[in-house]
């Protein structure tokens, strides 16, 4: 159950696999990110709802086949300039996308955990979102003959969240902004979860979700594991980090070196 | 006499904030969004419900957040309720009042493209997306979208409709099932536009002190049709600007 991060990842996240990384901006699981970058895994279809920067390295990394998303940027900066260049340039390899609305997204994970086929929604009606994505529908209510949006479920391979607490027997408490983090794991086939720190006993904290153990296969412990997003009540949010991404992700050589020094990977595209 | 000064994006904050009403529920994006919902919330709308899409409901935060997410929106918050609460039980239930949006292209019948700029498959540029901007356009209230004016910015047809605003005209958001009023004013750094109630095209109704018609004008790339009666924005008060520069701290809002 307790796994070091290496193995964790080894064990549950395969190439070809589709990964969901979740956290709004709060937990977001950037040690996890950096493990599969390092373990070279290729092919993948990320999903998310919002790619920031832990997925702008992934793609920059060359980890990518597919991105299934509602916002990517770099919250509160601006834009992802690795994401641009893959979509743009297809550097350092083409990237497809398969672009959803927030609503639609959060939809697609409710329809995953609930043993769904698709979800509905009040969406997308009018938008060019309808005739770029074939995973956007409508559907008539049968019971009043309204037309709605309708989504297909989102189910992901393989779902890493990062977490404050966890015990011994895997059960895992977060708490604070939870986002999608429930619905993100209980659509996964497998569920990898990183943590701040293993406790004996998890005592309640109000607003807590708590994950039970029985649909956890990993907990791996990393302090500081969703820096430079933050863990609330444990570290702040780096917003320096946030900024300095920036320059770093402008620039293919400068994201090179990143690579190198910080993941020690050796860069997937020339420059 | 002093005599007081303010910065294009000051007087937009400004103005944007004060399309806000005390008691309202408000969905609030980051950026100049953010800061003039908080400047609302310490002048005029003390009792403004801001809502952002993190799950942070009534949040009083004591600085301007850098992102929807940030510790300090959770830790002020009245509720903190996950994603998937947000956009169905609040914002999709018609819960909420007022949807703050910026963008990077609007058109003249105010559609947001926060999507691309040049043609979806192989764009010049790739801009984040629509996050929770197509269903906070659809189903608020109204929306309030804020701006700054450019040609490259105020363009006669958006590149790609993220958001839809008024469509082709009056009577589209009916036909497509959006329940919210729509973008009811655009605010910008030179003045305000409103939509024609007849036609639904956005109109020049306000400008800000010592803007001329004609520069609007310069920085729309339709004909933008100019109202009979275009109301002058009153000077921000000293109030409003030491309130705008406390949370900024003299940055960009």
């Amino acid at each position: 159950m307790v796994l070091s991060l290496d193995e964790a990842v080894r064990t549950l996240v395969h190439d070809g696999d589709t990964v969901a990384l979740e956290g709004f901006t709060h937990l977001i699981p950037v040690a996890a990110g950096h493990e599969i970058i390092r373990q070279g895994l290729r092919d993948l279809t990320l999903v998310r709802m919002t790619p920031d920067i832990v997925y702008d390295q992934l793609i920059g990394a060359g980890c990518a086949r597919k991105l299934v998303f509602s916002w990517g940027g770099n919250p509160g900066v601006g834009s992802l300039h690795r994401f641009r260049d893959a979509v743009v340039h297809g550097w350092p390899a083409p990237l497809e996308i398969e672009e959803h609305s927030h609503a639609g997204m959060t939809n697609r994970y409710v329809a995953g955990a609930s043993g769904l086929p698709f979800a509905i929604l009040r969406g997308y009606s009018g938008t060019d979102l309808v005739g770029n994505n074939p995973n956007i529908s409508t559907v008539t209510c049968p019971f009043s003959g309204q037309e709605v949006a309708a989504v297909p479920a989102v189910n992901p391979d393989v779902t890493v969240i990062h977490a404050q607490r966890a015990d011994p027997s895997g059960n895992v408490q977060l708490w604070g902004i939870t986002g999608i983090q429930k619905e993100a794991a209980l659509a996964a086939g497998r569920v990898l979860v990183t943590v701040e720190e293993v406790a004996e006993t998890l005592e309640p904290v109000p607003g807590q979700v708590l994950l039970p153990g029985r649909i956890v296969d990993a907990v791996s412990v990393v302090p500081g594991g969703a820096a430079p997003s933050y863990a609330h009540g444990y570290y702040e949010r780096d917003n320096s980090a946030y900024q300095a991404w920036d320059g770093i992700s402008r620039d293919r050589e400068a994201f090179n070196t990143w690579l190198e020094e910080q993941i020690g990977v050796p860069a997937a595209g020339g420059t | 006499m002093t005599t007081v000064t303010w910065t294009s994006d000051e007087i937009m904050t400004v103005t944007a904030a004060r399309a806000l009403e005390d008691e309202m529920s408000c969905f609030v994006g980051i950026g100049l969004p953010s800061t003039a919902a908080n400047v609302a919330r310490r002048t005029h709308a003390p009792g403004l419900w801001m809502v952002y899409e993190s799950g942070t409901l009534g949040t009083v935060p004591d600085h301007l957040p850098l992102s929807i997410g940030d510790g300090v929106l959770a830790d002020t918050a009245d509720t903190v309720v996950p994603v998937p609460e947000v956009f169905n039980y609040w914002l999709q239930a018609g819960r909420i009042d007022v949807g703050f949006l910026g963008a990077a292209q609007i058109d003249r019948y105010a559609n947001i493209n926060t999507t691309v700029i040049g043609d979806y498959s192989s764009p010049a540029i790739r801009l984040p997306g629509a996050g929770g901007a197509p269903e906070i356009a659809a189903s608020c209230g109204e929306a309030i979208v804020i701006m700054r004016h450019s040609r490259r910015a105020f363009v006669d047809q958006v590149d790609f409709v993220t958001s839809v605003g008024h469509g082709r005209g009056k009577g589209d958001r009916e036909r497509l099932g959006l329940r919210g009023a729509g973008p009811t004013r655009v605010i910008t750094d030179l003045g305000v536009l409103e939509p024609d109630p007849d036609t639904g095209e956005l109109v020049l109704t306000g400008l800000h002190p010592g803007v001329e018609v004609e520069q609007v004008t310069q920085a729309t790339g339709w004909g933008l049709l100019v109202a009979e009666n275009v109301i002058p924005t009153p000077a921000p008060t000293e109030t409003e600007l030491s309130v705008v520069r406390s949370l900024t701290g003299n940055r960009q809002p």
